[in-house]
């Protein structure tokens, strides 16, 4: 079996923060306060989606209008990540590329959702009144709009991506087996090259109640990522936005001159039994193991914001040696199944420029070192799922 | 090549344990006994209203506790039921399987039993809406809701059942989604990953709102009388597919260690092939290309011409669209022999499992090759004389069948065939 290197070859983003690798660079060095809204969700705050002109991605308007704000985010970024590869367009590559999406769901008709609640309240044949209610007044094509595994259908139509479409699916955890199955795939030969990540949509009431269910979320407004234990609510500010990852063997990138960022050394990941195993020690065992060669120089952490289980990860990344950590989420927002594209992107980008941004919570962040040439990736799920990713400079 | 590897050096990978449900009922022993004789599970739908409805009919499982629970607990249990027989079979310990977990799992919303008891607690307070769902959980936590909108909990119970090992991966393909959890299995074994995993495919998830969503897309069979006659792949009058639900499962392990600790191998995965479709969100390229494209990738992945399929365990969903296109590409694969070789769909008797079809059609791919029987297509009335096939009509047939191709197409442009042999070599 092959051993191949696994490195990043282009790199698709857009947030609260803009679009692009230069506009995240540069919000993350020039340190302004994040981008909230705290006011269309009270009492929650998102970290909203930059403006985006989707024909940028997306030219066609009969495409644009078949996908909701998640998918449309996925496939503009998806789209973003090949232009940057410099693939865009190069039908031989791009049919022949395996594509992995980590997916959520799509977003409900509010609308309608609010209609038959309200029915809901008068009627007490509530099977009857669903039926009348849904098959009158749901848009038919919205159902597609929603599904999870059509935001890779889109980018195979948008984009011609067709060597491979699978969708992966199961909050942070599904970014983390997305990007591992990929790297593994090009690691054994099985094979070339790959377009990996996923999009969030943070501004739909129907995505707070996923989390909300648990109270998860916080109600106070925004804080800095590592200083929301005391804070009212769970902890957790959900943010917009995607990231789209273009993975190549070495060899592949190297023939055709491909600009290479970093390469993925590795990949730890676990779903340990939280309610048994104490989650700071299973944090410490992964950040561990992918420090065993040599220590990372900073670590790009994708901790949520949800109580307890950031304040584990923190606890854990504290017992390593002057580590230089950067929570993201802090400026991002949370972003579950694209958190670990988005950081393992960031982590990316940091090695290719050689050095840290500044920290985002400077009372709980060390300045970074002068230089850097390795650097982890973290994303602990708020309910499940470990992942660290270790990036290296090629 | 040794006796362990197949013709690009990579370990082989043998099935030693099946698992399913159905409508027809739990259990391989039951299901391949509906099956081979010809009865369907289709029914009228007893689950919920039917008002409004063009469709009225599903092949729902009934016969559990969970069917009235939801979507998560009926999917769960289902993948929980057929996960367990096929451990028991490969001889693996229920509770310590130490492999990974490849689980195909229908994407599921907060039901509207859930939406409404939420309703109930706040009632008083406003007008009804989203505003008022996010402040009656500010109440407190509704941790068993939570768990049903999470798409990684079934997973989680899953492998806390069976002790799977590592991160499990949730995945949708949509109606190829049983089949890519066994590709990602099979991946899995060949990267030496481990020496055993567990593939499943589950679906629940039939509900008014399902229903309706795929209804509006003009997806589903309206022959609401007699419901059993409702699918009917490749007849004329084939008017859409029918939603059901089941679960099928797979324990693959590589055959070097199946043969090692003298495990019964039940057959060999021997290829998966797959391509995506650019054409459109639900319609496939007019030229049959990416079907085609899976097929042949399939079994170039096998390594085995396309003489050597003895039978193909079809899509075939009813659908005028599917069924013609997949005609398309087994007719452009298989040339003249289409007309002779046997193709059948078991959604003419289980219906559409969706999420769970490509693994439950594996698993009764494989009990084809062991048993020699090949499972009828029924409702076949009036022949699509556009589509020239032996479809093994109405009857079983017995017959020597050392290779099986099975194949899913799904919406989204996916693609997905199996290659399933008796045989190593």
């Amino acid at each position: 079996m092959q051993n191949n290197t696994v490195v990043i070859t282009g790199i698709g983003l857009i947030s609260s923060l803009g679009e692009g690798i230069d506009a995240h660079w540069n919000a993350f060095n020039e340190g302004h306060a994040p981008r909230v809204d705290s006011d269309t969700f009270k009492p929650y705050t998102v970290h909203p989606l930059s403006e985006v002109d989707w024909n940028n991605q997306i030219p066609k308007r009969g495409d644009q209008r078949q996908m909701e704000t998640w998918q449309r985010i996925g496939t503009y970024t998806a789209g973003l990540a090949l232009q940057d590869a410099g693939i865009k367009d190069d039908e031989s590559l791009c049919s022949t590329m395996d594509m992995v999406v980590a997916a959520g769901g799509g977003e409900r008709d509010v609308s309608v959702d609010t209609q038959i609640l309200a029915e809901a309240r008068v009627r007490n044949d509530l099977g009857t009144m669903l039926n009348e209610k849904l098959t009158t007044e749901l848009r038919p094509t919205l159902f597609l709009a929603q599904l999870s595994n059509l935001l890779a259908g889109n980018i195979s139509i948008v984009h011609k991506v067709t060597g491979s479409s699978r969708t992966f699916m199961g909050e942070e955890g599904s970014g983390i087996s997305a990007i591992d199955t990929a790297v593994a795939r090009i690691r054994s030969g099985q094979s070339t090259h790959a377009l990996v990540g996923g999009a969030y949509n943070s501004q739909h009431p129907d995505m707070l109640l996923g989390y909300e269910l648990n109270g998860m979320l916080k109600i106070d407004g925004w804080s800095p990522l590592w200083q929301r234990e005391r804070a009212t609510g769970g902890g957790i500010v959900t943010g917009s936005g995607g990231a789209f990852l273009v993975l190549e063997s070495a060899e592949h990138a190297h023939k055709r001159g491909a600009r290479v960022y970093a390469a993925i050394d590795g990949i730890y990941s676990a779903q340990t039994r939280r309610g048994r195993i104490d989650l700071t020690q299973t944090v410490a065992k992964l950040v561990g193991a992918a420090s065993a060669d040599k220590a990372a120089d900073l670590i790009i952490s994708g901790a949520t914001g949800a109580k307890i289980v950031t304040a584990a990860e923190k606890a854990a990344l504290d017992t390593f040696s002057s580590p230089v950590v950067r929570g993201v989420a802090g400026k991002l927002g949370h972003l579950r199944e694209a958190q670990f594209p988005i950081v393992v992107a960031l982590a990316a980008l940091s090695v290719f420029k050689g050095t840290a941004f500044p920290p985002v919570d400077s009372e709980n962040e060390k300045s970074g070192p002068p230089s850097i040439d390795t650097a982890l990736a973290t994303s602990i799920g708020a309910t499940r799922g470990e992942g660290v990713a270790r990036l290296v400079k090629v | 090549m040794s006796k362990y590897t197949d013709h690009l050096g990579r370990p082989l990978v043998a099935i030693t344990g099946l698992g399913v449900v159905s409508s027809l009922g739990q259990g391989k022993q039951d299901n391949w006994e509906a099956l081979t004789s010809g009865t369907s599970g289709i029914h009228t739908i007893t689950r919920f209203a039917l008002d409004n409805l063009r469709t009225q009919i599903a092949g729902t499982v009934d016969f559990l506790e969970e069917s009235t629970e939801g979507a998560s607990a009926l999917s769960q249990e289902l993948a929980l039921l057929a996960a367990e027989e096929a451990i028991a079979q490969a001889g693996f310990p229920i509770h310590d399987f130490g492999g990974p977990l490849f689980l195909a799992a229908p994407p599921v919303e907060l039901e509207w039993r859930n939406r409404f008891a939420l309703d109930a607690l706040v009632r008083s307070e406003g007008e009804p809406g989203y505003d008022l769902l996010l402040a009656a959980c500010r109440r407190g936590p509704q941790p068993e809701m939570f768990n049903t909108a999470e798409f990684g909990y079934i997973a989680e119970v899953l492998a806390e059942t069976f002790g799977t090992r590592g991160l499990p991966i949730t995945l949708s393909t949509a109606c190829a989604s049983g089949a890519t959890a066994i590709q990602l299995g099979v991946e899995a074994i060949r990267r030496g990953e481990s020496d055993r995993v567990l593939s499943i495919g589950t679906d629940g998830s039939v509900s008014a709102e399902a229903l309706i969503r795929f209804s509006l897309l003009s997806a589903l069979s309206t022959h609401n009388d007699p419901a059993h006659k409702a699918a009917k792949p490749f007849s004329k009058d084939r008017d859409g597919f029918v939603m059901a639900e089941g679960s099928g499962a797979l324990v693959m392990e590589s055959l070097e260690s199946a043969i090692s600790r003298g495990a019964n191998v039940l057959g060999i995965m021997r290829g998966c092939g797959e391509k995506a479709d650019d054409f459109h969100r639900t319609r496939s390229k007019p030229d049959g290309s990416p079907a085609i494209g899976a097929v042949r990738a399939s079994l170039e992945d096998a390594g085995i011409k396309e003489d050597a399929i003895d039978y193909v365990n079809a899509h075939g969903t009813s659908t005028p669209e599917n069924d013609k296109m997949e005609y398309l590409a087994l007719s452009t694969v298989f040339g003249d022999r289409i007309s002779s070789l046997p193709v059948s769909s078991n959604k003419s008797m289980i219906g559409h499992t969706l999420t769970a079809a490509g693994a439950i059609e594996a698993v009764f791919s494989v009990l084809t090759i062991q048993t020699g029987t090949i499972p009828p297509t029924i409702n076949y009335d009036n022949p699509d004389p556009a589509i020239v096939m032996d479809v093994v009509p109405n009857e079983k047939r017995e017959a020597r069948v050392s290779s099986v191709l099975s194949s899913s197409f799904g919406f989204g442009g996916q693609n997905t065939c199996l290659v399933m042999t008796a045989e190593p070599n």
